[in-house]
């Protein structure tokens, strides 16, 4: 009695702040894959924020073997993992998970702002390639602009989510804007293409007749219709 | 150091394996060690151009699975000594090829020759990524159309991406044969030119090859043309380009018309 006055009082602080809580999902490898494509275009995100693992998906398509798996994969990745749930805690004994916390109280957030917050410190994504894109080969960059340099040969394809930039002849097919919509454009030196996309508008050689081949020309959408004019 | 060259195209019929054997007969002429390896397993040819058809015992597919030994399966040229064949097998299909085994034959082969030539079946399916996967150097054989100059196109991203050299980061090395040139056609607007089939592959032009009877006859006659006719155009075309892969330099003569001034008239009559 006497002993338990004389300690210091401890004195405690409260604090809340934001975990992200992730679900990873089958099949593991693609979902790891996109996951390190997100990490990689915003590392800030992610940067030193506690992550709470839901692993009912885990557990219902691997089942228990897969939890240290997945656990272990989100920790080489330098993500944080402060605590699981939906997995009962024995499925984690002996394991070394075992003490990561099982039940972590707190209440759901949406996290639009924070997924926005890190944008504008990214920089809009682009691929460029050099070399010349061969017959049958198709080059598919969801994340932004492509840039080649040289000649799209008849029979391949560029699939940009952003504009599509070609320094040589455009033979085969270029489909810009898969992300940015509207306001993709399609750039190319030479216009010799069997088919051009932007935004769900499409047309094929057919319809943009002589006029405009081979000279450089720039395709985009204008009130709902894909407007092809000459550059030069 | 040996060189494996590959020659392949994509398209059938416009001359891989008519190239093939003049390529490596004028090679041998230049007193190098030659064999050329048909890998059209089931439809073997290049043991007819090269008239050793009476003489094939073991092929290609024997020594791959390892039932015969490479001495037992090469047949030395009766005319040209430094020149070999490896031919194909005829009953059997392409499936009997493993990588595994033929990474070893041409290791083998390597030991031997100064040039293995791997004569590729047509299409882009297992025979012919097998006969490229271990080239060093590509000959792309094309006809001036657009179906063989698109297909051409498509084999050249292949060698860029699915043979060892470019999976090891290297850079294939890689030039365009133009065989069956008809200049006469060509300025009449029937045929592709020169300047535009190159425009499309970007890659260097190692000989334009004048289509002519010389090579039919040679074909038929067993013999590749370089050897039964040196003296013909065609014949002329295929030892300059060979002289270009062993790195001479040698200009590429521009494809003349053969005919005379009449004979030309009457051409362009007739087919007015």
């Amino acid at each position: 009695m006497s002993e338990a006055l004389e300690l210091p009082q401890i004195r405690f602080r409260g604090r809340s702040f934001m975990a992200l809580v992730m679900a990873p999902e089958f099949p593991m490898g693609d979902w790891f894959a996109a996951l390190d494509q997100q990490m990689r275009r915003s590392a800030g995100f992610f940067a030193e924020r506690p992550v709470v693992v839901d692993l009912t998906i885990t557990l219902a398509h691997g089942g228990p073997s897969a939890l240290p798996i997945v656990l272990d994969g989100m920790e080489a990745r330098d993500l944080r993992v402060v605590g699981v749930e939906g997995v009962d805690p024995s499925l984690l004994a002996r394991t070394r998970w075992e003490r990561v916390a099982k039940s972590l109280p707190g209440r759901e957030l949406a996290l639009e702002p924070l997924t926005q917050a890190p944008a504008p410190a990214v920089l809009p994504a682009s691929l460029l390639i050099d070399r010349p894109v061969r017959s049958g080969q198709s080059i598919v960059f969801e994340d932004g602009d492509v840039t080649i340099v040289g000649p799209v040969a008849s029979g391949a394809e560029v699939i940009a989510g952003g504009s599509i930039h070609v320094y040589g002849a455009l033979r085969g097919r270029a489909i810009a804007g898969l992300r940015t919509a509207g306001a993709a454009r399609i750039f190319c030196r030479k216009l010799e293409a069997e088919l051009l996309g932007v935004d769900r508008l499409y047309r094929t050689a057919e319809n943009w007749g002589p006029a405009l081949h081979g000279r450089a020309v720039q395709v985009l959408c204008d009130r709902g219709a894909l407007r092809l004019s000459a550059l030069d | 150091m040996s060189k494996v060259m590959v020659v392949t195209s994509g398209k059938g019929g416009v001359g891989k394996t008519t190239s093939s054997a003049a390529l490596g007969a004028a090679l041998a002429q230049a007193g190098q060690n030659v064999v050329v390896v048909d890998f059209d397993v089931g439809l073997r040819n290049l043991d007819l151009v090269m008239g050793a058809e009476r003489r094939v015992v073991f092929d290609l597919v024997n020594v791959v699975q390892g039932d015969a030994k490479l001495p037992q399966a090469l047949i030395r040229d009766k005319r040209l000594e430094t020149l070999s064949l490896l031919p194909a097998s005829q009953t059997r299909d392409k499936d009997a090829l493993t990588e595994d085994g033929v990474g070893r034959v041409i290791d083998e082969l390597r030991e031997r020759f100064d040039w293995i030539i791997c004569d590729s079946p047509a299409g882009i399916e297992k025979g012919a990524t097998l006969a490229m996967r271990f080239a060093d150097v590509a000959v792309v054989v094309t006809n001036p159309e657009v179906s063989s100059v698109r297909d051409s196109d498509r084999i050249i991203g292949m060698l860029d991406s699915k043979t060892q050299r470019a999976e090891d980061g290297g850079r294939m090395e890689k030039h365009l044969l133009l065989t069956r040139y008809d200049a006469a056609r060509a300025a009449r607007g029937e045929m592709m030119k020169v300047e535009d089939v190159l425009e499309i592959l970007a890659i260097p032009l190692l000989g334009i090859v004048l289509e002519s009877p010389d090579v039919l006859t040679a074909s038929n006659l067993g013999s590749p043309v370089t050897l039964h006719n040196p003296a013909s155009p065609a014949a002329r075309a295929y030892a300059d380009a060979s002289r270009r892969l062993l790195g001479e330099e040698v200009v590429v003569r521009p494809p003349e018309e053969r005919r005379g001034f009449m004979s030309r008239l009457f051409g362009r009559r007739a087919a007015a």
